[in-house]
């Protein structure tokens, strides 16, 4: 896109606002990474990417809004729906790989996962099978 | 014609959107919306109602609030030591919310806010297993969900 060699123009209120946006959201990326090598356990490390895929996206999603707001003098906002699917597909994969996780736990007798709770209603899970 | 009138119509502002205000663009992207609303409609989902929709601004308002309170105390946790300077657990939250869109919603705002994620749902006994990282009070994140979030779309949705 051509409007990234007219960055110059940017008005330093503009700009400010711009980086500020950009530092928070790569900033927040970046500590998620960190966390994400540093936590001891699966379950933790689950919870650092997230810092990247909520406010880490959103302050650059909110930065490049600005940018292309102020240089093309017209409102730009579909990095909106970056945000939107963003937010709506992480729990997908997020509870797919916990799920995996969980079950070979369970599989595997690990005391510190809770066990499974029960599939059949409490009550019909100690009756005895009807005789035929 | 049009089984699903507000995905098309959403298809559409979207494919503008991407694609740019103008005629040709417009009726491309009609031709798109009403094809994928018809796909949409062969798979037969449930029809999600929302009785109050007027709470959906104040819900993410909410969320948005909550998911940058929660990324700095995240970051915050990371930052300061990171292996022993918090006790993460699981915990079993009861919900009393029924509808599959909404628990999915449910879902959607405890994963993408940093700190807690959401496992599995036990549609029979109704509760969901949730890992925390910061678990300091059990009870504060049980009632946090239950009121916060959970009346909320129970407002919404039934």
């Amino acid at each position: 896109m051509s409007t990234i060699e007219h960055a110059g123009d940017l008005p330093a209120w503009a700009a400010l606002a711009v980086s500020f946006f950009l530092v928070i959201g790569a900033g927040l990326t970046l500590i998620g990474t960190i966390g994400f090598t540093r936590l001891p356990t699966f379950y933790e490390r689950i919870h650092a990417p997230t810092l990247g895929t909520s406010w880490g996206t959103g302050g650059i999603v909110m930065a490049s809004m600005i940018f292309f707001t102020v240089l093309s003098t017209r409102l730009v906002v579909h990095e909106i729906l970056i945000g939107i699917f963003v937010t709506v597909t992480t729990p997908v994969t997020l509870m797919l790989l916990a799920r995996a996780a969980l079950h070979r736990d369970r599989a595997e007798g690990n005391p510190e996962v809770p066990a499974e709770a029960p599939v059949e209603p409490a009550g019909e899970a100690e009756q005895p099978a009807p005789a035929e | 014609m049009l089984p699903y009138p507000l995905l098309s119509a959403s298809l559409v502002l979207m494919w503008l959107a991407l694609n740019g205000f103008t005629i040709g663009q417009f009726i491309l992207g009609c031709i798109v919306a009403v094809l994928a609303s018809w796909g949409m409609a062969s798979l037969r989902p449930a029809k999600p109602r929302l009785n109050k929709w007027y709470l959906l601004p104040k819900l993410v308002g909410i969320v948005l609030y909550d998911i940058l309170r929660s990324n700095i105390a995240v970051a915050s946790i990371l930052l300061t030591g990171g292996k022993r300077s918090h006790k993460s657990g699981f915990m079993t939250v009861p919900l009393d919310l029924e509808n599959p869109t909404a628990l999915a919603v449910l879902a959607v705002v405890v994963t993408s806010t940093p700190g807690t994620a959401w496992l599995e749902y036990n549609s029979l006994n109704r509760t969901v297993l949730i890992h925390v990282l910061d678990l300091v009070d059990e009870e504060e994140w049980r009632v946090l969900i239950k009121t916060r979030y959970e009346a909320l779309l129970m407002e919404i949705f039934e």
